[in-house]
C-alpha cells in the first residue's frame, strides 16, 4: 500500500481488548478507586479511547508522519520562519535525565545545573542583542511580545504617564497588533513606503505623547534592513515612546548589528527560528524577551540570579509584570538553544548570518528574471517575490505553492507581507547547500514557464501529496472538529 | 573553522557572489549604515567541539536532582507519570519534529490528522463539545479562558478559588492587566472552595467562576454545585482539570463546565524542569467561534477524499490582527502529539488503570505518612493523587534531610500560602511503589523526630 492510500484515524484501528501499555498490578492493600473516592466524583463509563496494540500505534504514527513534509526531508523556504536544520545533538542534550526528568519545584540547591544553564543563556542572548537583561519565560514569540508590551506599559505607568496607543507598520506580523491589543493598547497602523521601509514623515506625524511604543521588525518583513533605523529610534525616544523590535528576523544580523545598539528598548527572540529549536509541526517554541536597564525592574518573575557560585530564583521583584507560564519557561527549548550557541561560538554565529544573507540573495538573483521582486537590489536573509505577473496568466501565489509541493519542495510563505500583491516570501537559511538552492530555483523557473505554456499542470497541483487541494469553505461552514463513530 | 551546520564552502561562496554580482560577503551588507554596525566580535565563549560540549552539558545535567536520581513525590502541576517508550521514538521522526505549522495542508496531513485525533480525545476526556489544538501550558490556558469569558460575557470580574494553582492565578493576572480584568479570591480554608462564599461573590459583574479539580491541594471540588452558582449569576464556569486523571474522574463538561482548561503534561510529556508543557483548552459548541488557538477540521479534497485543514481561522491573529480572539500563533503541536500517542497507547483501559493506581498509592501513602508521629493530613476533604501533609518541623529543615536520603519529599507550601507554612504538598503517581512509600515514611519519621 502506498502512503497516499492510507486514510485511517487511530479510532478506526480500535479492536476491543487490545492493549499497548504495560503497568504493574497494585502493590498496596486497597486498589479499588471506587472504594477510595466518593461516587459523585467518578466517571460513569470508561472514556472512549482507542484499544490498539503497541505495534498498531507505531505503524499508524509512522504512516501519518510520512504524510508530512518536514525540514529533514524537504527544503522548507517559509519566509520569516527561519526553517534551518535542527541539530540532532540538541535532541540528545534535551533528553539527558538531569534536564528532562528534573522537576521545576525541586529545591534550588538540587537544580543548580539547570539554573546555571538558564543564567548563561540569558547572558548570551543579552550580548547577542545588545540588551541589559533577558527573561527566558515567554513560551513563544507572541508571548514574548505580550511580555515586552506589558513591560513598556508598566514603565510608562511608573512614570505617571498614561499613553494609549502603539504604532505598528502595515507590514507587521499579525501577532504584533494582536499582542498589543491584548496588552490594552489601541493599535495604530503606520503605512510603509513602497519599498517596505518606515515612512519617517508619516511616523513623525503619528508620534504624539499618547504613543507608548513603536513596534517594528528588523530586518523588515520584506527582507530589508531599515537604513534609517537609528533616526527612527531617536525620533521615538524624543517623543517619550519606547521602541520594540520583533526579533523574528534576528537570523540576519548575528554579530553584524545589535538591536540594543540601534536604540531598541525591548526585543524578543524566537529560539525556534534563529536558535534552531525544532518547529514540531507548530510548537513548542520559546520567545525570550530582552530589555534595556530601565525596563529590568518589570521583567517577569522569577529571575535567575547568581551570587558567587550559587544560582537562585529571585521572586522579590515588586514591579514585575508577573508571570506568563506556570514555571520558568520552555526549558527543553532553552537547552537546545544553549547547546547551539556553545557549538557555534561568536565566529560561527556571525557566519550564520553571512551565509543566510548570501543564500537569500542568490535565490533572489536567480529568480529576478522570472518573477517580480518586491524590492530590487540586495536583500538580507529573505527575499519577497510577487507573482503578479503570473496572476495575469491566471496563476496565483497559492497555485505556485501547490505546484512546488509536487516538485518536491515545501512552499514559501504566501500572501505575506500583506503590502505585496501575491507575495511569495522565501527564506532559505544558511544551512541549505547551493545545490538545493539551485534545484529550488530551477523548479520556480519551471513553474514560471508552465504558467505561460501549461497552466493546467499548476492548477491541478498537488497530485503527489496524501490529499489534493482541500475544501476550506466546507471545513469552515460545517465544522467537524472531532471524530465520532458516524463521521 | 568550517561549521558542520553550514554547507557553503569558500569556493561555493565565491561562485554565488559572482552570480549576485558582489565582490564579497561584506558587499551584501551595504544597506546597514556603518554607525549601526557592531565593531567587535560578540562576547561569547568560543565554539566547543561536540565531544567537549557533551561533557559540559552532562556535567550541568548531573547537578540536577531528577526522577531517576531520587524518589520523587513532587507535583503541584508537574507530575512524574509513566511515559511509554514509543512516544519518544515517534516524536523524533523528522517529518513530525521538523515540520512547521500546517500552512500547506496537503503536505501536512500527518500533523493535521494527529491534531484532529488529539481534539477528539481531549473533548472526550473533558466531557466537552470541542477542544482546540493546544495552548502553551495549563496556566496560559486558564489566562486565555479568562479573556474569553470576558469577551463572551462583556464582564470584567473573574472569581477564582484560592485552591486554584497560585501560579496559574498569577499568569491570569498578567494577561488580565490589558483588558482590566479584576480577579477576586474565594477562600478555601478547609482545602476546598467555600461555596457559601462563592454565592456571595458571584454577581452581575462576574464573567467567570474558576475552580480546579483536583485542586492545588489535591482535593476534589463539587463542580456541579459551582456550575449552578456561576450560571445563576450569568457567568461561565471555567474548570481547571488534569486530563490524565479523567480516566477515573468525571469530565467537568458533564458537570456543567463551560470551558475546561488544564495542564496536559501528565499525558506523556516529560517534567523537563517546567516546560515545554501542554495547555489543554476545551469548550462548549456555542463558544467555538470565540476560542483562542488553532482548530483542525475534517473536510474533503478535490477528489472527495477525506482530508484535514486548519479551520475557523477568522478568529486568529494572522487574519484578524488587533481584533483576534487571542495573540497566540503557534500552539505546542509536538507536545499535543506526545499526548495523542500517549492516549492511543493507554487507551480506554490503560488511562483508567493509571488513575486507579495513582489513587490507590496516594491513599496508601497518605495513610502511612499520617501515622508518623507528629505528622497529619492537613485537610479531610476527599483527594485524588496529591495531599497536604502537616509536619511538626519546618518543611525547609526537613526537605534537605530527606533529599540527602534520596527523596524529593514534596513541595513546601509556605511560598504559596503563609497559612500553610508547616505543610508539604505530596504527590504520588502510579510510578511509586509500596516499598518506596514505606521507605519514605521511615525516613520522614527520623527527619521529624
Amino acid at each position: 500500500m502506498t502512503t497516499n492510500a492510507y486514510d485511517k484515524l487511530i479510532f478506526e484501528l480500535s479492536s476491543p481488548g487490545r492493549v499497548a501499555w504495560s503497568l504493574p498490578d497494585a502493590d498496596v492493600p486497597e486498589a479499588d478507586a471506587r472504594k477510595l473516592l466518593p461516587a459523585q466524583y467518578l466517571r460513569k463509563d470508561a472514556p472512549e479511547l482507542p484499544e490498539v496494540s503497541e505495534f498498531d500505534v507505531v505503524r499508524h504514527y509512522s504512516r501519518l508522519s510520512r504524510m508530512n513534509y518536514g525540514l529533514d526531508t524537504h527544503f522548507y523556504p517559509l519566509g520569516s520562519c527561519t526553517m534551518k536544520y535542527n541539530p540532532k545533538l540538541h535532541e540528545d542534550m534535551a533528553r539527558l535525565a538531569g534536564f528532562a526528568k528534573a522537576h521545576p519545584l525541586a529545591p534550588e540547591a538540587l537544580a543548580q545545573g539547570a539554573l546555571q544553564l538558564m543564567h548563561e543563556l540569558a547572558r548570551d542572548l543579552a550580548e547577542i542583542a545588545g540588551m541589559d537583561a533577558v527573561s527566558l519565560q515567554p513560551a513563544a514569540g507572541a508571548q514574548g511580545e505580550l511580555a515586552g508590551v506589558l513591560m513598556i506599559r508598566a514603565y510608562h505607568q511608573s512614570r505617571g504617564e498614561k499613553r494609549t496607543k502603539v504604532l505598528v507598520p502595515d507590514s507587521a506580523h499579525g501577532t504584533n497588533p494582536a499582542s498589543t491589543a491584548i496588552a490594552g493598547y489601541e493599535v495604530v497602523e503606520v503605512k510603509s513606503l513602497p519599498n517596505g521601509e518606515v515612512d519617517l514623515d508619516a511616523l513623525a506625524r503619528t508620534l504624539d505623547t499618547d504613543v507608548a511604543a513603536f513596534m517594528i521588525t528588523v530586518p523588515n518583513t520584506l527582507g530589508m534592513f531599515e537604513p534609517r533605523i537609528i533616526e527612527i529610534t531617536e525620533l521615538c525616544h524624543a517623543k517619550g515612546a519606547q521602541v520594540y523590535m520583533d526579533g523574528a528576523n534576528l537570523n540576519a544580523i548575528l554579530g553584524i548589528t545589535r538591536p540594543g545598539d540601534l536604540g531598541f528598548d525591548v526585543c524578543h527572540f524566537n529560539l525556534h527560528k534563529t536558535f534552531t529549536t525544532p518547529h514540531g509541526g507548530g510548537g513548542p517554541g520559546a520567545g525570550p524577551v530582552g530589555v534595556k536597564a530601565h525596563l529590568e525592574p518589570f521583567l517577569p518573575v522569577p529571575v535567575v540570579t547568581k551570587d558567587g557560585d550559587e544560582y537562585a530564583l529571585d521572586w522579590k521583584r515588586p514591579r514585575s509584570i508577573g508571570k506568563l507560564q506556570a514555571f520558568w519557561g520552555n526549558f527543553g527549548m532553552l537547552v537546545r538553544a544553549y547547546t547551539y550557541i556553545r557549538t557555534m561560538g561568536p565566529d560561527g554565529l556571525r557566519s550564520v548570518s553571512d551565509n543566510a544573507i548570501l543564500n537569500a540573495n542568490y535565490i533572489m538573483k536567480r529568480l529576478e528574471q522570472d518573477y517580480d521582486v518586491a524590492v530590487p537590489g540586495l536583500c538580507m536573509h529573505e527575499c519577497v517575490l510577487s507573482a503578479r505577473r503570473q496572476k495575469r496568466l491566471g496563476v496565483t501565489a497559492t497555485d505556485i505553492a501547490k505546484r512546488l509541493l509536487d516538485l518536491g519542495f515545501y512552499a514559501p510563505s504566501t500572501y505575506f507581507p500583506l503590502i505585496v500583491e501575491e507575495a511569495l516570501m522565501i527564506e532559505p537559511t544558511e544551512t541549505e547547500a547551493k545545490e538545493t538552492l539551485d534545484a529550488f530555483c530551477d523548479a520556480m523557473i519551471q513553474i514560471a514557464r508552465e504558467a505561460e505554456t501549461n497552466p493546467a499542470v499548476i492548477h491541478d497541483a498537488p497530485v503527489t501529496t496524501a490529499v489534493r487541494r482541500l475544501d476550506q469553505t466546507k471545513a469552515a461552514r460545517e465544522p467537524n472538529l472531532k471524530w465520532t463513530r458516524r463521521s | 573553522m568550517a561549521s558542520r551546520y553550514i554547507a557553503n564552502t569558500p569556493d561555493e561562496q565565491r561562485r554565488m557572489l559572482g552570480v549576485i554580482g558582489a565582490g564579497s560577503l561584506e558587499d551584501l551588507l551595504v544597506k546597514i549604515p556603518p554607525k549601526a554596525r557592531l565593531a567587535r566580535p560578540l562576547g561569547l565563549a568560543p565554539a566547543l567541539a561536540e565531544t567537549d560540549l557533551i561533557r559540559h552539558m552532562t556535567a550541568l545535567a548531573d547537578r540536577n536532582a531528577h526522577a531517576d536520581s531520587h524518589v520523587s513525590f513532587l507535583g503541584a502541576g508537574s507530575y512524574d507519570h509513566y511515559i511509554p517508550s514509543p512516544i519518544n521514538h515517534m516524536v523524533l521522526r523528522g517529518e513530525f519534529l521538523t515540520a512547521y505549522t500546517p500552512y500547506q495542508p496537503e503536505a501536512s496531513q500527518g500533523t493535521l490528522r494527529t491534531i484532529y485525533e488529539y481534539q477528539t480525545m481531549i473533548a472526550e476526556l473533558t466531557g466537552m463539545d470541542v477542544a482546540n489544538a493546544s495552548i502553551y501550558d495549563g496556566a496560559s490556558s486558564l489566562a486565555e479562558a479568562a479573556l474569553m469569558a470576558h469577551s463572551v460575557t462583556e464582564r470584567r470580574e473573574i472569581v477564582l478559588s484560592r485552591a486554584v494553582h497560585p501560579l496559574y492565578k498569577r499568569v491570569t493576572a498578567t494577561y488580565g492587566e490589558g483588558p482590566g480584568l479584576r480577579l477576586r479570591d474565594v477562600p478555601a480554608p478547609e482545602g476546598v472552595t467555600d461555596l457559601a462564599a462563592v454565592r456571595q461573590l458571584v454577581g452581575p459583574k462576574t464573567a467567570a467562576l474558576v475552580v480546579q479539580t483536583p485542586n492545588f491541594y489535591g482535593c476534589l471540588e463539587d463542580v456541579a454545585a459551582a456550575a449552578e452558582l456561576a450560571h445563576a449569576a450569568g457567568a461561565l464556569l471555567v474548570v481547571v482539570a488534569d486530563p490524565v486523571n479523567l480516566g477515573v474522574l468525571e469530565g467537568p463538561g458533564k458537570l456543567g463546565a463551560d470551558i475546561v482548561v488544564g495542564e496536559g503534561q501528565g499525558l506523556g510529556v516529560p517534567v523537563g524542569f517546567g516546560g515545554p508543557y501542554l495547555g489543554v483548552f476545551a469548550a462548549k459548541n456555542e463558544l467555538v467561534r470565540r476560542m483562542p488557538g488553532r482548530l483542525v477540521g475534517a473536510t474533503v479534497d478535490r477528489d472527495g477524499k477525506r482530508g484535514f485543514v486548519l479551520t475557523l481561522q477568522t478568529r486568529e491573529q494572522h487574519i484578524r490582527r488587533a481584533k483576534a480572539t487571542s495573540n497566540i500563533c503557534t500552539n505546542v503541536a509536538l507536545c499535543a502529539l506526545m499526548a495523542t500517542i500517549y492516549l492511543a497507547t493507554l487507551g480506554r483501559r490503560g488511562l483508567v488503570k493509571v488513575g486507579e493506581l495513582s489513587t490507590a498509592k496516594a491513599h496508601y501513602a497518605a495513610e502511612r505518612l499520617a501515622k508518623v508521629p507528629g505528622v497529619s493530613l492537613r485537610f479531610t476533604a476527599p483527594f485524588f493523587k496529591e495531599f497536604a501533609l502537616k509536619l511538626p518541623k519546618a518543611p525547609d529543615r526537613v526537605l534537605p534531610r530527606l533529599a540527602r536520603q534520596g527523596f524529593l519529599a514534596g513541595v513546601a507550601l509556605k511560598t504559596f500560602d503563609r497559612a500553610l507554612a508547616d505543610c508539604l504538598l505530596v504527590a504520588v503517581t502510579e510510578k511509586r511503589t509500596k516499598a518506596e512509600i514505606d521507605a519514605f515514611a521511615a525516613a520522614l519519621e527520623k527527619a521529624v523526630a
